[in-house]
């Protein structure tokens, strides 16, 4: 008997009939030529996050990203103009990396007038125009307005920076977005800039660990040992139930019960948690940010206590209730690799005990993401034996289904209107 | 004789000095090479203190605090730091973590 009321259909599930509800294959997740075909076919042509606009406060300011599984690495910058930009990170004399530090797969960031490669000298202003060339008058016909750096389609989101590699791309990112982004549009995002970045390279494939946070059923089980043990106990005879699960085009949410801010047994918590009033769920005396936006807790439920949204492919986005946010990506470095980043987000302490609160609410996403990690390593291996090809999917693991469907979906699309591209042009010729 | 790290108030914390680490890294890495006794020692001496230095680190500005006071804080990261190892894991190292890393490359600068 569900404790929440799900859709006539009688699960989340059926209510997309073009899920299914048969055993799943992660025949994707472990082969090496499938992997090769998302790159090209996810994301080298969809809208990704590369981070926030804090990151650019003034003209000059830049950070790179690298982008192995697109193939490129970018530089995201402010420009003259205050507009953000963001260029393919190649000079265009011999193709060096224009911009690394010590180490040219390191990320780098910091704030410059212009950019000058390290390998001959060239330099290009923040509006990537070529200005100098080394012994210019060396070249033959060089004319330096052609060899500006090359422009990678670039939008801001509600502060948040996107990129898409496909030059021919027509849709803005707030439309890729789709319903989601407009529920969330208006969230104070601008005002959460206490933030704490947490990064691991993790032995799974990239869509295995959105698995493990895109579903809420492991939490009891997994992170047992780190309620109380009565509270521990109590949640495992519970297990998990969100209150409302929803998917528009390639993207999905989740919308889960909190009710930790403030418990209602302080008994259930930690010493440290009744001192601080904090713990995994944030904070418990929240900040005022003023009222949220229509997508907040979508079943109005009094119990809310946190929307995660799937953002296809490598992005989610968790709205808390008590007023932060955090931002998960993915990104593949193989097909059975990747680098996971975490990022929490608050409103700036006024006072130290605000602050030592973010700092224990912080601590705890380690601790938890400590194990999530470690288990994803050993579901990669055991999936990858082939020993079984096939799993079931409860109802409260639908954005995994999804997720899956669409990732599969994209590459069989692009690789089909790429094989119409190819007839066309031979028939021509 | 040495100055000492933390405000007079709180001369009883001395002998942690060595956990008033600025960042995290080091916070994590020190518990990680600490046996169960050193963390249960920080705990017992520090955990009672928490609301008293939370008082007093509350009526100055947290963005211009002295170096007493900011080597305080420091140290109470670090009680918030080992408070899963004493309270729940009984162990320095996440339970179940095996070779899982997960590093803070960006952290708050006060």
């Amino acid at each position: 008997m569900p404790h929440f009321v799900k859709p006539a259909e009688g699960s989340w599930t059926e209510h997309y009939p073009e899920l299914g509800t048969g055993p799943v294959s992660y025949e994707d997740s472990i082969s090496p030529q499938h992997y090769e075909r998302e790159r090209d076919a996810i994301f080298g042509r969809t809208w990704l996050n590369v981070g926030r606009v804090e990151q650019l406060p003034r003209t000059g300011s830049y950070f790179t990203r690298e982008l192995d599984a697109a193939r490129t690495s970018v530089i995201v910058l402010r420009s003259s103009d205050g507009e953000v930009r963001a260029f393919h990170n190649i000079c265009r004399h011999r193709g060096n990396k224009l911009v690394w530090n010590d180490f040219p797969h390191e990320e780098t960031s910091g704030t410059c007038r212009q950019f000058t490669c390290k390998y001959h000298g060239w330099r290009y202003s923040l509006d990537g125009d070529l200005t100098f060339v080394q012994q210019e008058s060396e070249f033959f016909d060089l004319d330096k307005a052609d060899y500006g750096l090359v422009r990678v389609q670039c939008e801001v989101w509600e502060g948040f920076v996107f990129v898409n590699l496909d030059s021919a791309n027509e849709t803005p990112v707030s439309a890729y977005l789709g319903e989601f982004g407009a529920g969330l549009s208006g969230y104070p995002f601008d005002q959460m800039t206490q933030v704490y970045k947490y990064r691991a390279n993790v032995g799974s494939n990239w869509k295995l660990f959105i698995d493990a946070f895109a579903e809420f059923y492991h939490a009891p089980v997994l992170h047992a040992k780190q309620a109380v043990s009565d509270e521990s106990r109590k949640l495992q005879g519970y297990g998990f139930e969100g209150l409302w699960y929803a998917l528009d085009g390639p993207h999905g949410m989740v919308s889960s019960w909190g009710g930790m801010s403030p418990p209602k047994d302080l008994n259930m918590v930690k010493p440290i948690e009744r001192v601080l009033r904090s713990g995994l769920f944030g904070p418990w005396d929240k900040p005022d940010v003023g009222d949220l936006p229509p997508g907040v807790n979508p079943a109005r439920h009094p119990a809310w206590g946190i929307d995660s949204f799937v953002f296809f492919p490598n992005f989610m986005l968790l709205v808390w209730e008590p007023n932060w946010y955090l931002t998960y990506h993915y990104w593949p470095t193989s097909y059975n690799t990747h680098i996971f980043e975490g990022t929490l987000y608050f409103v700036p302490p006024n006072n130290a005990r605000e602050r030592l609160r973010q700092e224990l609410a912080a601590v705890t996403f380690k601790e938890y993401a400590l194990q999530d990690g470690n288990t994803l390593e050993a579901t990669q291996t055991m999936l990858e034996s082939r020993a079984v090809t096939e799993f079931p999917l409860n109802d409260q693991e639908i954005l995994l289904r999804h997720l899956h469907k669409t990732a599969r979906d994209r590459v069989e699309d692009y690789e089909r209107r790429r094989g119409e591209t190819t007839v066309r042009i031979s028939a021509a010729s | 004789m040495p100055t000492a790290t933390f405000p007079p108030e709180f001369a009883d914390l001395e002998s942690f000095a060595e956990w008033a680490l600025e960042h995290e890294r080091e916070r994590f890495a020190k518990r990680l090479s600490s046996s169960m006794d050193e963390l249960q020692a920080l705990y017992d001496a520090a955990f009672p203190r928490l609301e008293d230095a939370m008082t007093y680190l509350d009526q100055l500005d947290l963005n211009a605090l002295p170096e007493d006071a900011t080597r305080l804080l420091w140290l109470c990261y670090s009680l918030v730091n080992i408070s899963f190892p004493v309270e729940v894991w009984r162990q320095a190292r996440v339970p179940d973590s095996g070779a899982a890393s997960v590093d803070l490359i960006v952290e708050p600068a006060v």
